[in-house]
């Protein structure tokens, strides 16, 4: 892919980087002899490849796997390893600065070391690559293959002159971030997540071009680091699938933290003037020009689909939304399947991991599993995060399924207030009448973690009512979940009910 | 549905309602009927205030604060004027396919500020129009004058084009870059606006209830401190459409799907409030059962020098809501009481609370835009007020005083056909329709 180096993108080669090195595309790698017939082909090493290639072999399964360039994908070497890694140390920054707040007090000289901050995710990484290694694979029994895949039959794809025959293949190539088109923009340089995190110097201006889960996290972390940060998004609200409150929210974070919104706003020119970047902003009628040292890109994703010759393989593609599968991830080759940012919507490693797991059983054990039956939460690691799953309000609503939302804003949650964390909600949105969890959002610190609960249920089938039961330790955030169940239980006690219940107790 | 109130409620609702209602003979421009925005030096005037002061004149008529005669011809020079004013795309016209733009010089009446053709600015001052010309039905020359002007400007605006190719309604409209970029989403004051472009016989919104249920579709029905409402975080949201129309056991689809009607959900958001000012998660002075009032208003801003140094995150005019905020402090006394008709007893005694906590919010009894108690004043003493009066703020408080009091623009509306056949095409049955 075409990279656009800027800004002193070069990360130290470090013992770190080393050992990630070995561990993700070891130099000297020889590819082994390819067997006379694999049972599955894996192409793309990134979250979905490795899951179907260690499932498979586990099983029993020759495997094969082929990767371009480094084991792990974008999740490990350039998302959501590195990202939460420079998140964290972010968010201390920020509560080192709002100390005061927590009956602390700000340390006499708060000074961003960039390097360290860098160093630190540089070492998070290394050591989580290890589970993604090439000699894990290696040991598991997978023929790990490095270089350029090509399919030149229905059943052959070739990597490096050898030919690998397959009875089933499994098409895990990831995505890579779009560019946007705006003129001037790739003559100036820019960062986009496969780049950013080889940054050794804190940009002292940073431009950050969309308001979608990347450029909301990174523009948040580097504005904490120091970095005067801009974020121009073209919507009206940030992350515009997410809910008004939820993006409503985020925005008010940002202006807290300081960093300039321009929302409503596109970028629509760049240039480069002594040696800084000039863009040019549009809202409406409104003209602007900021000046900055760097710009990041966070427009969304593109599959990695155009040069796999799926032609050969009678594999359907489209360049922008990319392999063509049906519900059991089987391509128009009933012998291909795909997985992950390939071919699937909603781009994360848990689903590329659950979409894997889901071609191997259906590949190899003719299996019927479903990828739309699949609950996929997600979670857009802001401060405060913000996490969904299931259906939004809107979509239940377009389907015509009647639903009412029980709210907990985290300033009624004891442990929130104790922590000072009490910025967001906690929205269970249930079928009117009845307990039945149709989705939910949640916004708070540790959003992520507490939207698991809410999956959990769904896929299980445990109404809200039933979460009510369930003992929360106290005190947690999480208990704003059992607050809201509490809060559904309460809605059976109607006045008939609760005249029965009166004239029993006045017994 | 409205109980009989005291003397001397009677008396201090009286008392505030002709205060609020003087703003309108004091911002009036007697050359081309506008109203300023607000009561500050060099103010334009917003469409919106003139809608509400179209609508407050037979209030003033009936309360004997003004003579019918004065009423009619202040409305005949606001209706002559936007009847004659520029409708054309240039920048400096006063409108454009029957819509205004949101800000207009007090003398000229042409756009200032850039700013935009205003759909919902717009529809409150048609609703001021269609308010007159339910009041004004005499016989006479220029009553009659003054309906027929009604007509045309109600009759020539062109709705289904306000929609610019989307399902709902579009914000707005510029000369310099067309429509704004977002449309007329999740509930808010827009009900009214759907209403009236539902209404018109001659260009209504494209797409009839389609349109209305694209709208209804982006709700979100909450349980949020023990109460089932429709929410939206700002109380005027829960206000102004219901300063027009009396939304007392009509429903929609939405409503009867949830056994509610709009009245009762207001009642509900206000209760809300009263519950975040009790919770106060911010810990801002003054807040609790009856003090509260977070909604659209003015508000403390680091720009005003008394302030620059101020180290709490200030929000100036802004839309301030519950429970999400942006929450400074920062409350619109009016709003507390504009709840009146949903929930007269929890208004009245906030009305009455904030009023003697906060006598400096009311000089003269009429509400300044808002009260911010744990800034002090620009004295040194007393709570944080907002400088001067805004419109809106008199507006809505002379309207819902009167609806409380008489239900006189609702009886009104009532019988307004326009109203009338816009609820039918939203989906309202029941009660009164």
């Amino acid at each position: 892919m075409p990279q656009h180096h800027d800004f002193n993108a070069t990360a130290p080669q470090d013992a770190y980087e080393r050992e990630r090195r070995t561990n993700v595309h070891p130099d000297g790698w020889r590819n082994p002899p390819p067997a006379d017939r694999y049972a599955l082909v894996v192409v793309g090493g990134g979250t979905a490849g490795l899951v179907a290639a260690h499932a498979a072999a586990a099983l029993g399964a020759k495997v094969a796997l082929i990767e371009r360039a480094r084991l792990g994908g974008d999740c490990l070497n350039v998302g959501c390893v590195p990202s939460k890694a420079i998140i964290r140390t972010s968010r201390l920054y920020a509560e080192m600065r709002n100390a005061e707040h927590y009956g602390a007090q700000i340390p006499a000289d708060i000074r961003v070391d960039f390097a360290a901050v860098m160093e630190r995710m540089r070492g998070i990484r290394a050591r989580i690559s290890r589970a993604d290694s090439v000699q894990r694979l290696a040991a598991a029994g997978v023929d790990v293959f490095f270089g350029h895949a090509r399919f030149t039959a229905t059943d052959v794809v070739t990597v490096d002159g050898l030919r690998l025959r397959f009875r089933k293949a499994m098409i895990a190539t990831g995505s890579r971030p779009d560019t946007p088109s705006i003129p001037g923009l790739v003559e100036a340089g820019f960062l986009t997540n496969e780049n950013v995190f080889e940054l050794t110097e804190l940009p002292r201006r940073l431009l950050v071009i969309g308001g979608g889960p990347l450029g909301c996290e990174l523009a948040q972390a580097f504005c904490r680091f120091g970095a005067r940060t801009t974020i121009v998004q073209d919507w009206p609200l940030f992350l515009p699938k997410e809910e008004r409150d939820a993006a409503q929210i985020l925005s008010d974070a940002f202006a807290r933290d300081g960093i300039e919104v321009r929302l409503n706003t596109r970028a629509v020119n760049v240039r480069v003037e002594d040696g800084q970047k000039l863009v040019d902003l549009v809202s409406d009628d409104y003209k602007s020009t900021v000046t900055v040292d760097a710009i990041l890109t966070g427009t969304g994703r593109v599959p990695n689909v155009d040069d796999l010759n799926l032609e050969a393989a009678g594999v359907d593609y489209d360049t922008a939304t990319g392999i063509r599968v049906d519900d059991f991830l089987r391509t128009g080759n009933a012998r291909i399947y795909a997985a992950g940012d390939a071919c699937l919507e909603h781009k994360f490693t848990h689903t590329a991991d659950a979409s894997a797991r889901i071609v191997v059983r259906n590949a190899l054990f003719l299996g019927r599993q479903r990828v739309s039956a699949l609950t996929i939460p997600w979670c857009t690691y802001t401060d405060p995060a913000i996490a969904h799953v299931g259906l939004y309000v809107r979509q239940a609503r377009e389907r015509n399924i009647p639903v009412k939302t029980f709210t907990i804003p985290m300033h009624d949650v004891d442990r929130a207030i104790a922590d000072d964390e009490e910025t967001g909600f906690v929205k269970i949105h249930v079928r009117e009448r009845s307990d039945r969890i149709l989705g939910a959002t949640i916004v708070a610190r540790h959003a992520g973690d507490m939207i698991n609960e809410i999956t959990l249920a769904m896929v299980a089938g445990i109404g809200l009512r039933t979460l009510a039961r369930v003992i929360h330790a106290y005190p947690t955030q999480a208990d704003a979940i059992k607050q809201a169940a509490d809060a559904c239980n309460r809605t059976r006690l109607t006045p008939t009910i609760k005249a029965v219940a009166r004239r029993w107790l006045s017994w | 549905m409205v109980e009989a109130v005291t003397q001397s409620d009677e008396e201090l609702l009286d008392r505030i309602q002709c205060a609020a209602f003087g703003y309108f003979l004091e911002e009036f421009n007697a050359e081309n009927g506008l109203v300023a925005d607000t009561s500050r030096a060099g103010s334009p005037c917003s469409i919106a205030v003139v809608g509400f002061a179209l609508s407050t004149y037979p209030v003033a008529v009936e309360r004997g604060w003004m003579t019918r005669a004065d009423a009619v011809n202040r409305t005949l020079a606001t209706l002559r004027f936007f009847c004659a004013s520029e409708q054309s795309e240039s920048p400096e016209a006063t409108g454009f396919k029957g819509f205004y733009y949101h800000f207009l010089d007090m003398h000229s009446g042409a756009r200032v500020w850039h700013s935009e053709l205003s759909m919902i600015d717009s529809a409150l001052l048609v609703a001021g129009m269609l308010t007159a010309g339910r009041y004004f039905t005499a016989k006479t020359p220029e009553e009659t004058e003054l309906r027929a002007l009604v007509e045309t400007l109600y009759l020539r605006i062109d709705w289904r084009w306000s929609q610019g190719g989307s399902e709902m309604v579009r914000m707005g409209w510029k000369p310099e870059s067309g429509f704004l970029n977002y449309c007329w989403g999740g509930y808010s004051e827009a009900i009214l606006l759907y209403v009236l472009a539902l209404g018109s016989p001659t260009q209504p919104v494209g797409g009839g209830c389609a349109c209305y249920d694209a709208w209804t579709a982006t709700y979100q029905w909450e349980h949020l401190y023990g109460y089932d409402f429709l929410y939206a975080g700002p109380l005027f949201i829960h206000q102004f459409s219901h300063a027009w129309i009396d939304f007392r056991g009509i429903q929609d689809r939405f409503m009867r799907e949830k056994r509610c009607d709009y009245f009762e959900n207001s009642r509900r958001a206000t209760e809300v409030q009263r519950e975040y000012a009790r919770r106060n998660p911010h810990g801002f002075n003054g807040y609790d059962e009856n003090c509260w009032g977070l909604t659209a208003c003015d508000g403390p801003s680091h720009h005003l020098p008394e302030l620059a140094h101020e180290r709490r995150r200030l929000f100036g005019y802004a839309a301030r809501g519950v429970p999400y905020g942006p929450d400074d402090g920062t409350l619109g006394g009016w709003a507390a009481l504009a709840s009146l008709p949903f929930a007269p007893e929890i208004a009245l005694c906030a009305a009455r609370t904030m009023r003697q906590r906060y006598p400096e919010m009311l000089p003269a009894q009429r509400y300044t835009s808002s009260v911010n108690p744990t800034l002090a004043g620009s004295a040194g003493q007393g709570a944080w007020v907002s400088a001067g009066h805004f419109g809106l703020d008199q507006g809505i408080v002379v309207m819902m005083i009167e609806n409380h009091r008489s239900q006189l623009i609702w009886r009104m509306m009532r019988d307004c056909p326009y109203v009338v056949t816009g609820l039918r095409r939203a989906g309202f049955r029941g009660g009164w329709l």
